[in-house]
This record gives C-alpha cells, structure tokens and sequence, in this order.
C-alpha cells in the first residue's frame, strides 16, 4: 500500500458496502476483497449471494463463516459426466454437510439451488424447519428425496415463492403431498413439479393455484390429464410459463374449443413445455398464444414434421426453441424462414440408439438455421452426419456463438462426403466464434482441431470431448491454451499421462477435469497428487478385482478420473469405488 | 456381411420389439481405442478387418442424452403403444386377393402415407391418385388426366356404413375407420363419380 495512507478509513463502512452492493459479479467481489483487510472485511459482511461450482471445493463451515450475510446459495455437486451414467451412484454429491452448516450460519437465508446433487428427505425437512424465511428452493438434476420431503416443504415454509423441481429422481411415497400447502400460502410464483412421476391431485392443485395470484410459472407433471388443464388455466390466466400436462385425450371438439378458449384467455403466456404424448389432434388449442411466445419446449412431444412446422411458423418472437429431430431439415428450413429473433435451438434424438426410422434430419437443417436466424447464439444438435463444408458455413454465418454443441451420434464418423476428419469444421467453428463459452465435439477429430482451439478459444469455459484425437499432443494444445478454460471433460479418447503432467500447473486454474476411458496411469496420478496439494486427484475404479490401489503398480490403467481445486483438502465421503490419492 | 451364425438375432439393440437396425455406413476408424476386451465390457465393439462394428453392445453414456430423457420418452412410447387409441390396426381386404392384410393407420400421418402402404401392399393397383385427387377438389381428375383407376378404397366407419376414403379430414377418418376394403372397378365407379 502506499505510504501507509489508510484510505480505506476516508468513508464509513457503510458507505463502502453500498459501493460493493454494486458489485454483483463474484469475481469482482473477490478481487475487491483482495485490495486489503478493512476491504476484505466490508466485503465478506455484505455479500449475500454465493455460488459454489463444486460442493467440494470448499467445507461449508468455512463458506458459511466468510460470508455471514447470506440470502441467497447456489451449489452444484456431481461431475457433468453424471447425467449419462458415467458416474458411479454412490460417488457422493450429498447435501447434508452443506445444509447443516447452512442451517447453523445461515438463519436467515431465503434461496437454495442444488445441482446434480444427493438431497436426502432429512435435508428437506432441515430446510423446512430452519430458514423461517426460506422462500425459494430449486433442484436440478437432484435425487435421493421423495414427496414426503416436499410435504415437509409445503406445511413449513410459509413464504414460499418458488418450488422448482428440475429433472429429478423423485420417489413418489407421499401422494397427498400438496395438500400439505396451509390455506394460508399465496405467496407462490413458480410451481414446477414436471418431474414428478405420480399422481397430482388436480383439486387440491386448482385450490392452491387460485390463492396464488401472483403464480408465473406452472409446470404440471405427466398425470394431469388435458381436460383439468382447462379448469387450472382459468385459475390462473396471469400465467406466463406453462408447462401443460398429458396433452392428449380422446378427440372431442367440446374438449377442444374448451381449452383453446382457456389458453387464449393466458394474454401473458411467454413459454411452453410439457407436451406428454401430444398428437395433431389439439395442437391448433396453442395457435392463439403463438405470436407471443418466446420459449416453446416441445423435446418431449412426438409429434411429426408437418405438424411442428404449421406450429412454429406461427411463432414469429420466438427466442427458444427445443425440438426433437422429428422436425427434419424442412422443419428446421420454416424455423429460419419464420422465427428470426431465434437465439436458442436443441434439436433431441427421438431414437438415439435405434436408428429405426430414418429421419431426414442432417447438417442442411442446422445450416438453413444459422443462414436464416441472426441473432442464434446457443445450439445443441444431435444428428448422424456432417461435413466440414456445412460447418465452415454455420461458422462464417454465426460468429457470435456462445455454446455450440454438435453430437454426430455415431462415434468416428468423419465427414460423409469427402470421409475427411471434421477438424477443418470445428476449427473454423472456434476461429470464428470470438465469443464461443462452451464447446462439445464429436465425429472423426484428429489432433488438428485441438491445436486450434488451444489456439483460438481464448473465450472457452467448458469443452467437451468423446472419441477423438489421436494422442498426447490432443490434450497439451487444450491445456496450454485456452486460457479461460473451466471445466473439461473427455471420454473415450487416446490421452495419456504428459500432457496431464506437463500441465500441472494450469489444473488448478479450472474447476475441473474429468477423463474417463482415456491412456492414464495410475503413477501419473501419484505423481500429479503429490505436485499439487490444491488439487484432489480422485482416481474411480469400480471393478473389484486384483489389489487395491494402493498396492497397485503405477502402470496399471485408470478407468475414471476426476480432478478438481479445492482448499478443503481430500473429502471423507468417499465411496469404496474412489480412491483420493495424496 | 453374411450373418452366418444369426448375429442379427442376438443383437443387442435399443429399439422397441419388431423394428430394426438400419444399416450403419463403415465408419472410416483409424483411432480405434485400443483396450483390453476385459477392461470394457460395454465397449461398443470395433472389430472386425472392415473395421464394421461386430454385433454391437451399446456404449455407455452414448449419444449423451440424459438418462433422465431417455427414461421419459422411452416410458412414454411403450405407455403409448399400449393405450394406443389412435394407432389402430385394421384389416384390409382387396377383392379378388385370397388373403386379407392389416395395416396400422397411428404409423401414417396422411392419406398419402397410408395409400403408398397399400400400394406397396398390394403391388401393381394405382389407388393413391384418386384418393389425392379428391382431397385436392379435383374428383374427376382433370387436372391429373383422367380417373384411369379400376380400384377404390372404402372403409366401414364406426356405424357400419361403407364409406369412400379420403372425404373427411385424416385424423376424422383414423378415429372411425374400422376396415379397409379395396374394391374393384366395376362397384367403385358409382362410387367415384360425384352427384
């Protein structure tokens, strides 16, 4: 500091932490903190939101001692890779310690979002019980809780605003879970229950939704059947998400102009999801809301091409769109011409492991839709073929990608008509996409493209890679370039122990690596492990057989492994499949 | 590659009872992944001098789509398959032919898709250009040349009645067709020509 002049003094405290109240970014936070004690100090009293990126990065007593004045958490546990099975189950992610300590330190806190985590009914119910204040809790992608857990919810957070579940294993013991909500919630704003798997008791729905006046957002699960919707619609005609239910039911044109009448009375309805089962049949009830919609969900619906297409081009504002890859390229050809402010496409596999019908979706249509849609920053794409000639035109059409995720769904597959590698494609993809955060590759891939993205993501936060390369120099280019680069995942590829060792040092700049059926040996781990403490090498290994690890030589194979910073030293939760070497 | 010991057979596939694997392109692999065959029971299977995948196990966590997907969309197709009410089988009969057909009407979309089936069916008898023809208002085929076809194709709705296809809109006649029945020239004409 300068000439021991204590500038930090010139204003009260208060005065600071209002400064910093302007500061919402973690990182400029953390780099506030930095500038000296009293900052520090202002700084840790006055933040009260946190997100942790690895529950394991850090011991929650510590999180939870720094930053007293929490309101608001965000926590994420299991590796990426979890979401296809190639975690093993018990790998741990559970949320007890984190909700413990949070129940201690945190009295007042009003907001929690898990992620991929393991959240028990014990740790519902804690929620339940202690945060008087509690008033949103997101799971994404959680299990290991049921509907008892979320009755415990219901009858003890009395200021509950959001209840949102995401895509989560829920077991279903506890039917009548819902009627758990007092007469005296209304303060509900978003109810997303889609994942559900059991039965909703529609009344006892419709009573709760009609003291809510300021409901937003309703996700129903799969057992509401399409005629109640009507009845929950006119409960709730401020909606603005609606994920419908079953959207299927015996043809019945009272039925029809029922709910047509009952979803265009939604004058604020902005996005749409569910769609179980829909057929042709009452698509036309959603024509009325088209022109509004800005986020239209239909991955889970089979419904075919033509239909889609009559849907969508009546959708001229649309900012999101899922699909699955029954809209085919002439499907996605009408997306461009009709949906020009599309800033996020996923097309899903209907069939991704069957390849029973051909479905006539190919590089055409995602190239139609970068052509046709300038403001496209998002895609994920699943499809069975390409060239680097479509890619070479999707990148020079869309430079202002932020995430672009390709899976040709056959591992190998090289450019179909030249049966070149896709290198030159993905290479002009990052060399174009100044902006590019997020990368997923797949196809034929030498280690020609990794040398460009080394070289040209310097934006790139998370990559992705399964099946490709062709060595060590694959992995070397990745991590001694791009700078930025967070989190990384491999699987399937030729990727040994150099380039890991040779690039120590920048493992503890990311959040983690994760690489699995890769050319790593258990004496690189070691070696890595001892080099750098604030890491924790976790080497999984989940066939029982021969020695232990610790007695096995330092040639043998690892199956899995995942390496993550932390300056919580090695976790005790391990499982008997994963071993944390020192 | 010839199936000498009815590979085919015990594949190990995904796909639902009764469809079946399309022919995969050789994939041009010069990277396979050399690894012990007892290290990757899963391993997709990349064997063989073509370098064509052996009778191929499905590799796990591949294509990524989240379990949580899969599971969702698998239950709900067999859900579907089962409480079916749209996808109906239906018998067709052709006069003359010794045996009947059945045909599924969930598996088309339009009149078109059904009529290419029986086509197929019953190879050799153009039926499909009537039934188009009608559907684009033009029932005495001017536009198309002429109504040349010795065959029409009725069905029996849900009050028994026998009823010419194409009239109503698809998903009307899907709900309340009970049968097919290709009819021969000579019948069909009363019902081809409109009053």
């Amino acid at each position: 500091m300068v000439g021991g002049f204590r500038w930090a003094a010139m204003f009260p405290d208060e005065v600071w932490e209002h400064v910093f109240s302007f500061l919402p970014a973690d990182a400029d936070r953390n780099a506030a903190a930095l500038v000296c004690r009293a900052w520090y100090r202002l700084e840790r009293r006055s933040r009260w939101r946190v997100f942790v990126g690895n529950c394991y990065a850090v011991e929650p007593a510590a999180a939870v001692r720094r930053f007293p004045e929490v309101r608001a958490a965000a926590i994420k546990g299991k590796p990426h890779f979890a979401d296809f099975n190639l975690v093993p189950s018990d790998w741990g992610g559970g949320a007890e310690a984190w909700v413990e300590a949070m129940a201690e330190g945190w009295p007042h806190l009003e907001e929690l979002r898990l992620k991929r985590m393991v959240v028990s009914d014990d740790c519902l119910e804690l929620i339940a019980r202690c945060f008087k204040n509690f008033k949103v809790l997101s799971l994404v992608s959680c299990e290991g809780f049921s509907t008892a857990g979320l009755a415990a919810i219901a009858a003890n957070c009395r200021y509950l605003r959001e209840l949102d579940l995401h895509e989560n294993e829920v077991e279903d013991n506890c039917l009548h879970w819902m009627s758990h909500f007092p007469e005296s919630c209304t303060s509900l704003v978003t109810l997303n229950i889609a994942c559900l798997e059991g039965e909703v008791n529609v009344s006892v729905l419709e009573r709760l939704i009609g003291r809510c006046p300021n409901l937003k957002t309703l996700r129903l699960n799969h057992s509401v059947p399409l005629e109640r919707l009507v009845g929950l619609l006119h409960r709730a005609p401020q909606l603005v998400d609606l994920g419908t239910g079953k959207y299927a039911a015996q043809h019945h044109p009272e039925l029809f102009s029922r709910l047509e009448s009952a979803i265009a009375g939604c004058k604020n309805l902005k996005g749409l999801s569910g769609f179980w089962e829909a057929g042709p049949t009452f698509l036309p009830a959603i024509y009325s809301v088209c022109e509004g919609l800005t986020s239209l969900n239909l991955s889970y619906a089979t419904i075919q091409g033509p239909e889609l297409i009559k849907l969508i081009s009546r959708c001229k504002n649309l900012q999101r769109l899922w699909v699955m890859d029954l809209i085919e390229d002439e499907g996605l050809i009408a997306v461009a011409a009709s949906c020009k402010l599309l800033q996020e496409l996923r097309v899903f596999p209907s069939d991704p492991y069957g390849a029973a019908q051909p479905i006539s979706l190919t590089e055409h249509g995602l190239v139609a839709i970068s052509a046709g849609c300038p403001m496209l920053h998002s895609v994920l794409y699943f499809c069975r073929q390409m060239t680097n000639a479509a890619l070479l035109t999707v990148a020079k059409n869309c430079p202002n990608f932020t995430c672009f995720r390709l899976c040709i769904m056959e591992p190998h597959t090289p450019d179909y008509i030249t049966r070149q590698p896709l290198d030159a494609g993905f290479s002009a993809i990052v060399e174009s996409c100044k902006h590019l955060r997020r990368l997923s590759l797949s196809g034929l891939l030498t280690d020609l493209v990794f040398k460009s993205i080394g070289a040209s993501a310097n934006r790139l936060e998370m990559l992705s890679v399964a099946f490709a390369g062709d060595g060590d120099a694959g992995l070397h280019y990745i991590l001694s370039g791009c700078k930025n680069l967070r989190k990384l995942e491999i699987r399937d590829c030729p990727f040994g122990d150099k380039p890991l060792l040779d690039n120590a040092a920048k493992l503890e700049t990311m959040r983690s690596l994760w690489m699995s059926s890769c050319s790593v040996t258990l004496g690189a781990c070691r070696q890595l492990a001892r080099k750098m403490p604030l890491l924790n090498v976790e080497v999984i290994n989940e066939r029982k057989r021969g020695l232990p690890l610790e007695l096995q030589p330092d040639n043998c194979p690892v199956e899995k492994l995942y390496i993550y910073r932390t300056v919580a030293g090695p976790r005790s939760d391990t499982p008997s499949c994963v071993w944390i070497l020192r | 590659m010839e199936d000498h010991d009815n590979l085919k057979a015990t594949e190990l596939t995904l796909g639902l009872p009764g469809t079946d694997a399309l022919e995969k392109p050789t994939p041009a692999a010069p990277n396979v992944n050399k690894r012990s065959k007892e290290e990757e029971e899963e391993c997709c299977g990349f064997t063989g001098s073509s370098g064509r995948p052996a009778a191929k196990a499905q590799v796990v966590g591949w294509p990524p789509v989240r379990s949580y997907r899969v599971n969702s969309f698998r239950e709900r197709k067999m859900e579907k398959k089962e409480e079916d009410t749209t996808g109906i089988y239906v018998k067709v009969s052709m006069d003359g032919a010794p045996y009947l057909r059945k045909v599924d009407l969930g598996v088309y979309n339009s009149y078109k898709g059904l009529t290419d089936a029986l086509d197929a069916m019953f190879k050799g008898f153009s039926l499909g250009k009537q039934i188009i023809q009608r559907q684009a208002h033009d029932p005495h085929g001017v536009a198309e040349g002429g109504d040349e076809s010795e065959h029409a194709i009725t069905y029996e709705d849900k009050d028994g009645d026998w009823m010419l296809v194409g009239d109503v809109p698809w998903e009307m006649f899907v709900s309340s067709c009970k049968r097919l029945r290709i009819m021969k020239g000579c019948e069909a004409r009363g019902l081809t020509t409109s009053p």
